[in-house]
């Protein structure tokens, strides 16, 4: 009964604030015009609005990049950290902190190329966070070089002749790694989509691993050109269990119904080449979570005192 | 049955002695070592025990590579290091024991009580490497007693190598005439988990190496035993640090394997979750630093273990850590480098890079703890220091207090210790996330989850509010406000205590480690009538007050170190290009006083009689009149 009594004054409690997606900016982003971040700033403010988190009790960790300047534009606690390394420190503030909200956000270089290492591991932990990793192709904070998701005869600073190799595909990377449980693809261009799809990354248990294709206005501005312009090079992959956001369909006419849970057909379609594909490409609510799994219970002062004078006996002389 | 006639036997009085036993590696040793240690200790002797151990985990046996071991020291009085060489020795073949030789370990006049069997052994390459080896050792004066180990304990056991070692226990017992109920209730705990046969036979074996010693030998030693007064636990320096990190109320452990720190981890994963605690092993090292950093900015006790090569590794994430101002404590176990080095073996050579070791200027706190019993409390004292001046603690241990096994009193734990940091109370308006006291530099740390708290967190420069702040002034806030909560946390630090008179010709200064050995060396050398000292350092970044006016008083002053330093007169070595150990490199910076330093990087524990020569070396030597020097 009592247990009843404090449920309903939660949910007073709840209904008496209700904050507006402009309620978790702390600032305005300070990117270039036209940069595709701004795109993802505001659907995740869109979905902190609807699920009314509290900004005391979630936490956007970033690495080095335009894109981890995120943290400093939500009203949330925010954690900008180094080149490569948002992972660790938001899986350490996970295992910490299970109840909060964790966000991380990263670049394509942050990700793949100096923090691969970190990448692949976070994803086999599986922790339970919302990964956004920005891709727009190049090292935009340091002007104008290769990253290795540049497609491949791309021209920068450090490749004036064009990018030798083949672009590394965080898609077929991810999906390679045992225990990945969320691995989707969105557009900043597509608003309605980049939404649905933070709104299934966050209802989904794990880590969610969502890769953000975004336009560079400055270095890169043409990579995504064709798709903007000509929405029948894009197929959505929809399902229930993934996204099919409502009014996309008049836009794209290429639908394929996939199930997220299908990892065979999801790497297949990662690996294909004939179109854009944006969707959810797999997803596992089943599988191991770190902060789940390795969740110790409490145990008081006292009684580590206690404890520890009995291991002591072990030392005895 | 043996070559030896039997004698009357005779009994020699000593106050301290220092055994080997030295087998392939998978023979025991380490079990017979451990299991005699504790017997002394319970006995009420001072004891000191090092592993001798290969890099590899089972190399080819019977070779010089394949020494497997333990040293122990004992005594009636406390003993604080390894001593010199040993002067008793059970070896099971030859090449072990040789290897030991090359090494110097063992005293001209060692006892060796050496497996028998190979001597005359069918294969002819066994009996030419023994003949061979036997005569290299012809050089010194050992005392060599063949034993037929293997015989006697196949006479109990079908393998030898699980029998062995507590054949050699017994030889030990009955020469060091040790108590065998206590060895007994040691073999009943060591092997509880197996059978009650396996106990049996283990007593059993240490039994017959009793009636073989003594039926053939005519020499026992005698340490008087003083049974202790107060409740005392044995136990090796990561143990210590293990449970020192459990005392502290620590929460979390991130780690990457690495030698010799890893098993602090090990300790800790058996019984850190029973505590709420746990083990973090992350996929690499730079990613244990990012993952207790995390941690600790979410509030919780986060420690980080690793050794040289893994700090190298974790220098981005110690500066962040120190820019942010999220407290962090990091041990690291030093081992002999540079890169990878002497894995298993000590050094002092992180002390320069880990006060210094990054680009751009981090302050930080630097801690060395002198003996085991120092290694449990330096946890509890680096939490401390980290969450009062939210900084980063880097506490240094080494390969040396990492396996060496001491006994100390049991420590008095506080409930105190375990009171978490996370205090998630609404922040006050107004109240910015560095707030720094301009005179201390010391602010409020807001934990997430603080209600009206929100703020990023950056590794930019940032002001007060933590927010990108390029500005000049705003930058040079932030160094000096960083900067000075070390001369804070110095202003409440004790100036060190020094060891002898505290004037004199010689003072001879160490960190860490080496300070049970030091002291040694200096009581021998005042013994003599020699005006030396010792001051051993723990706290070297920020150092401990008072240094200039202690070391003044003496005529000479010399660090004695193991890491790498030049000798004046070798090819190109003069005072101008001559590099010196890394404490005087400090303390010469620190105090502008013409400190010498006498290092060596042996990949071993200093040995008092090293140092001792290396204190009347110094002494003689004339003082040195330069230009300008005041001292």
């Amino acid at each position: 009964m009592s247990g009843l009594a404090l449920s309903l004054l939660d949910l007073e409690a709840d209904s008496s604030v209700c904050l507006e997606a402009e309620d978790y900016e702390k600032r305005p982003g300070k990117w270039c015009a036209g940069c595709g971040d701004f795109g993802a700033l505001n659907a995740v403010k869109r979905l902190l609005a609807k699920e009314q988190l509290q900004p005391e009790k979630m936490a956007f960790v970033s690495g080095i990049g335009c894109s981890s300047r995120f943290p400093h534009y939500v009203n949330a606690y925010g954690f900008h950290g180094i080149h490569g390394r948002a992972l660790p420190i938001a899986t350490g503030l996970k295992l910490a902190r299970p109840e909060l909200d964790v966000f991380v956000v990263m670049g394509d270089g942050d990700c793949t190329s100096i923090g691969a290492g970190h990448w692949i591991h976070a994803t086999r932990y599986n922790a339970d966070m919302v990964v956004l990793m920005l891709d727009n192709n190049i090292y935009g904070l340091t002007k104008n070089q290769t990253s290795p998701t540049t497609p491949q005869g791309y021209s920068s600073m450090t490749s004036p002749r064009g990018s030798v190799l083949p672009a590394l595909d965080p898609l077929q990377a991810t999906l390679g790694v045992s225990n990945a449980s969320f691995v989707a693809q969105t557009a900043d261009w597509v608003p309605a989509h980049l939404y649905a799809t933070l709104q299934a990354a966050y209802e989904h248990p794990g880590f969610s691993f969502i890769r953000i294709l975004q336009r560079c206005p400055k270095f890169t501005p043409d990579v995504f050109q064709d798709q903007i312009k000509n929405p029948d090079l894009t197929e959505l992959l929809v399902h229930e269990d993934g996204v099919d956001p409502p009014g996309l369909d008049k836009l794209f006419k290429a639908r394929r119904v996939h199930d997220p849970k299908n990892l065979d057909d999801g790497r297949a379609l990662a690996h294909r080449r004939d179109m854009l594909r944006l969707g959810v490409f797999f997803r596992d609510d089943s599988l191991p979570v770190y902060d789940q799994i390795r969740a110790v219970p409490p145990v008081s002062a006292e009684e580590k005192i206690k404890r520890l004078n009995k291991e002591f006996e072990r030392y005895a002389v | 049955m043996s070559k030896m006639a039997k004698k009357e036997t005779k009994i020699t009085e000593v106050s301290e002695h220092t055994v080997e036993i030295i087998t392939n590696s998978g023979e025991g040793a380490q079990k017979c070592a451990q299991i005699f240690g504790q017997t002394c200790a319970k006995m009420g002797n001072g004891v000191w025990t090092v592993e001798i151990i290969p890099a590899e985990i089972e190399p080819p046996h019977h070779t010089v590579t394949s020494t497997s071991g333990n040293i122990i020291r004992f005594g009636k009085e406390k003993i604080t290091n390894w001593g010199d060489q040993s002067k008793l020795a059970i070896a099971f073949n030859e090449q072990v024991l040789l290897s030991r030789h090359r090494l110097d370990s063992l005293d001209d006049n060692c006892i060796i009580l050496h497996e028998s069997m190979w001597e005359d052994h069918e294969d002819d390459f066994i009996r030419e490497q023994y003949a061979e080896a036997m005569a290299e050792m012809s050089t010194k004066n050992y005392r060599f007693i063949p034993v037929p180990i293997e015989e006697e304990a196949l006479k109990i056991v079908d393998n030898p190598s699980h029998g062995k070692n507590m054949f050699a226990l017994g030889l030990l017992a009955e020469i060091y005439q040790r108590d065998l109920s206590i060895i007994e209730k040691q073999i009943a705990h060591i092997f509880r988990l197996k059978s009650e046969k396996v106990i049996e036979s283990n007593i059993k074996l240490v039994k017959a190496g009793m009636e073989w010693a003594r039926k053939n030998l005519e020499f026992r030693f005698h340490i008087e035993s003083i049974p202790p007064q107060e409740e005392r636990i044995v136990m090796n320096g990561n143990q210590a640090c293990a449970l020192g990190a459990i005392a502290a109320g620590m929460d979390l452990c991130a780690m990457y394997p690495i030698t010799p720190a890893t098993s602090v981890s090990h300790e800790l994963s058996d019984i850190f979750e029973t505590y709420g605690g746990m083990v973090h092993q992350a996929e690499d090292e730079i990613a244990a630093a990012g993952v207790a950093l995390g941690a600790s900015y979410g509030g919780k006790v986060a420690l980080t273990v690793t050794s040289g090569p893994g700090m190298a590794l974790k220098t981005e994430f110690l500066a962040l850590a120190i820019m942010v101002e999220i407290p962090l404590v990091v041990l690291d176990v030093q081992r002999g480098g540079p890169s990878t080095g002497l894995p298993t073996k000590v050094e002092q050579s992180d002390l320069l890079s880990s006060i210094y070791g990054q680009p751009g200027d981090a302050p930080r706190v630097v801690i060395a703890p002198r003996s085991i019993e120092e290694c449990f409390h330096s946890m509890v004292t680096a939490r401390r220091i980290a969450e009062t001046f939210r900084c980063v603690v880097i506490v240094l241990t080494d390969a040396n207090l990492a396996t060496g096994v001491q006994q100390f009193t049991r420590p008095e734990l506080d409930v105190r210790w375990q009171q978490g940091p996370i205090d998630l109370s609404p922040v006050p308006e107004g109240l910015r996330p560095y707030d720094w006291d301009p005179k201390t530099g010391l602010s409020r740390r807001i934990i997430p989850g603080a209600p009206g708290g929100q703020h990023t967190v950056t590794g930019l420069a940032h002001d007060e509010d933590s927010l990108v702040s390029y500005h000049p002034s705003s930058n040079e806030r932030g160094m000096r406000m960083r900067s000075r909560k070390l001369a804070v946390f110095q202003s409440t630090l004790m100036p060190p205590t020094v060891n002898g008179e505290e004037e004199g010709d010689l003072l001879v200064v160490g960190w860490g480690s080496t300070h049970g050995a030091i002291e040694e060396a200096v009581d021998r050398a005042r013994a003599e009538g020699k005006k030396v000292s010792a001051c051993q350092l723990t706290f070297l970044s920020p150092l401990e007050p008072g240094l200039k006016d202690i070391f003044r008083k003496f005529r000479k002053v010399m660090t004695v170190e193991i890491n790498y330093s030049d000798t004046v007169g070798d090819p190109y070595i003069t005072e101008e290009t001559r590099r010196y150990g890394q404490l005087a490199w400090l303390l010469r910076a620190h105090t502008l006083v013409d400190i010498d330093c006498w290092t060596s990087c042996p990949g071993q524990p200093l040995r008092p009689k090293d140092i001792y020569k290396s204190i009347v070396a110094k002494l003689d030597e004339p003082v040195k009149l330069q230009k300008g020097a005041s001292l």
